[in-house]
């Protein structure tokens, strides 16, 4: 275990050194990143104040609080893309990392719990201006908070898994952009990112209710706005362990699987 | 006992095939037609501890697939190998620790920092000791001059430079076995010899067997005593780099420097090259003997030598031959 912690830290450390190396490219990452929320931002407020008060029991002040706890939301769970995956194995460099003695999972893990300090100290501010221009309503309690932080590192982790496992669909499929494509137009709908999960039919809640998207995204901005029970947090909480093990145990099998075909791909 | 041994060792892949052009492509859609192709084809070698071998064929010889089966990238389609009494395609941890692969065509470094911070990043994924870190760290950096090169970013770095690095990291756990795949690729001469000679310093100190692929003899004759020749998928030759050039070489080459270097001397042998003093001419292996002794009963020589062909020539004709030993 310490050994791991060791790798952990190191690779951490490195990840710290590469963000810090380009600052300005973060700051411009972090800012297309803050258009997207802004652009769902205005155009809810918006329609909020158009229709007197609220829309779908949201008012332009809880879109506001939804939206920039959408910005923090968004940078933590980024994790290693399929596409990167795809990219790793196309041009070969995964053959470096099987000669290592530990599963590559772990350095890109480290690697992203090390970014994630650099984009949530980038985030603060930006978070400041937002909450100056938008006026969010927002007063939770202290479980709430607690549970919000929980969750996006819960979320984080669960996510990574997940993508991790698609990732791997690459050993039996060159090009496998297209199938990346559909888990992803699907995490936008059904996981609260484009619009909260309350203003969709509610046929469409209960599938997302199914899926691991929601407890990926909208569970926590839920949980910080005030609108879930401790009941539903634990059931969160339990959904996200659910689908974290899932993914690992598809990691765990699809790997033994993909290294025996590793060899018609970029070996 | 061998450290490698490798026995009937197969590797087929299967690979996408079509015709050019549009109607080709589509009927790819309905009907895909695959070929199979043997790129490793039943070899069967060993190597003994602290040996350096040589690996040597042309593009597609089966050479890299060789050395990844060995390394455990890749699974056998058929035959038996053994590293270090380990299966490779276990990938066993203790298997990991004990080898290193180089590949000249990639990288391993983490590109955007320096080579120290990823040295580091080694030291704790291989769990090396501190004191032992410190001593190969600093050993490397002493026997291949990179002191100013591990602190720039790996990005900055030239290719001869990067390469320092990647080797040093590859060996920072002190392998037993050590494959390399091209080192020295697309190297300048000062940079090749350097490199080369790290490695068989390194073999010398740490008795670390190396499997090495090379296009470059230079890199084979100055480290290989042994060299085993590939072509196809199948063994051609595996022994004695000079027995190679015994065998497998059809002429020599004869330098005679005399006073006056324009005299003819067509009549002895193919004249290869001629300047004012000096007469190269080409002769066949069987006559070598005869040419010298009339050469020196013939004419006013001040200096003969007697040479072997350069070894591509005779690696080609070894190829040229496809002759399995």
């Amino acid at each position: 275990m310490k050994a791991l912690l060791d790798i952990y830290w190191t690779d951490f450390k490195n990840a710290l050194a590469v963000m810090f190396q380009y600052r300005v490219r973060q700051l411009f990452w972090l800012l297309g990143m803050i258009a997207e929320p802004v652009i769902y931002l205005v155009v809810w407020t918006t329609v909020a104040r158009a229709r007197g008060s609220e829309v779908g029991g949201y008012t332009a002040g809880e879109f506001a609080a939804y939206y920039i706890a959408w910005t923090l939301v968004r940078h933590m769970n980024i994790a290693l893309t399929p596409y990167a995956f795809e990219d790793r194995i196309r041009r070969g460099r995964l053959s470096a990392e099987l000669l290592r003695q530990l599963h590559p999972l772990h350095l890109d893990l480290a690697w992203f719990l090390g970014m994630k300090v650099v984009t949530f100290a980038l985030w603060l501010p930006i978070a400041a201006l937002l909450a100056l221009i938008f006026h969010p309503t927002l007063n939770p309690e202290l479980w709430q908070v607690v549970g919000f932080l929980i969750a996006l590192v819960t979320a984080f982790i669960m996510r990574f898994v997940i993508l991790w496992a698609l990732g791997l669909a690459t050993f039996w499929i060159t090009r496998v952009s297209a199938l990346f494509e559909l888990f992803f137009t699907a995490e936008l709908l059904l996981s609260g990112r484009l619009v909260p999960l309350s203003l969709l039919p509610g046929w469409a809640q209960q599938i997302a209710n199914l899926l691991p998207f929601r407890w990926v995204f909208g569970f926590q901005i839920e949980l910080l706005l005030g609108r879930l029970t401790p009941q539903e947090m634990v059931i969160g909480f339990a959904a996200q362990v659910f689908w974290f093990l899932f993914g690992l145990g598809m990691v765990h099998l699809l790997w033994r699987a993909g290294l025996r075909r590793y060899s018609a791909v970029g070996a | 006992m061998p450290v490698i041994q490798v026995f009937n060792l197969c590797k087929t892949f299967v690979v996408p095939e079509r015709e050019a052009g549009l109607r080709a492509a589509l009927g790819g859609l309905v009907r895909r037609k695959t070929r199979q192709v043997k790129a490793v084809d039943g070899i069967t070698f060993e190597v003994a501890p602290g040996e350096i071998v040589g690996f040597l064929g042309p593009n597609g010889a089966g050479k890299t697939t060789t050395l990844k089966m060995l390394s455990g990238l890749l699974y056998p389609t058929a035959g038996e190998m053994s590293v270090l009494g380990y299966i490779p395609t276990r990938r066993e941890k203790s298997f990991l620790r004990q080898i290193a692969l180089v590949m000249g065509q990639r990288n391993q470094l983490v590109w955007d920092i320096p080579a120290l911070d990823s040295f580091e990043l080694f030291r704790a994924i291989y769990h090396i000791p501190d004191a032992d870190f410190r001593r190969a760290r600093d050993e490397f950096i002493g026997l291949m001059e990179m002191r100013d090169i591990v602190h720039k970013p790996v990005r900055n770095l030239s290719l001869g430079e990067r390469m320092k690095a990647e080797i040093a990291a590859a060996l920072l756990h002190r392998p037993q076995v050590f494959f390399l795949d091209e080192p020295t690729i697309g190297l300048d001469v000062t940079m090749q010899r350097r490199i080369r000679a790290f490695i068989g310093e390194y073999n010398r100190r740490y008795g670390t067997t190396v499997l090495l692929t090379s296009h470059y003899m230079a890199d084979v004759v100055a480290l290989c005593r042994r060299v085993i020749v590939i072509h196809h998928g199948k063994i051609l030759f595996d022994g004695d780099l000079s027995r190679l050039i015994e065998r497998f070489s059809a002429y020599k080459t004869i330098v005679v420097t005399l006073d006056d270097g324009s005299v003819d001397l067509s009549a002895y042998g193919d004249v290869v090259s001629k300047d004012t003093t000096r007469v190269t001419l080409r002769v066949a292996k069987a006559d070598t003997s005869r040419v010298t002794a009339r050469l020196l009963a013939d004419l006013p020589i001040t200096d003969l030598t007697v040479e072997d062909p350069p070894i591509e020539e005779v690696i080609a004709r070894v190829f040229a031959q496809e002759r399995v030993e």
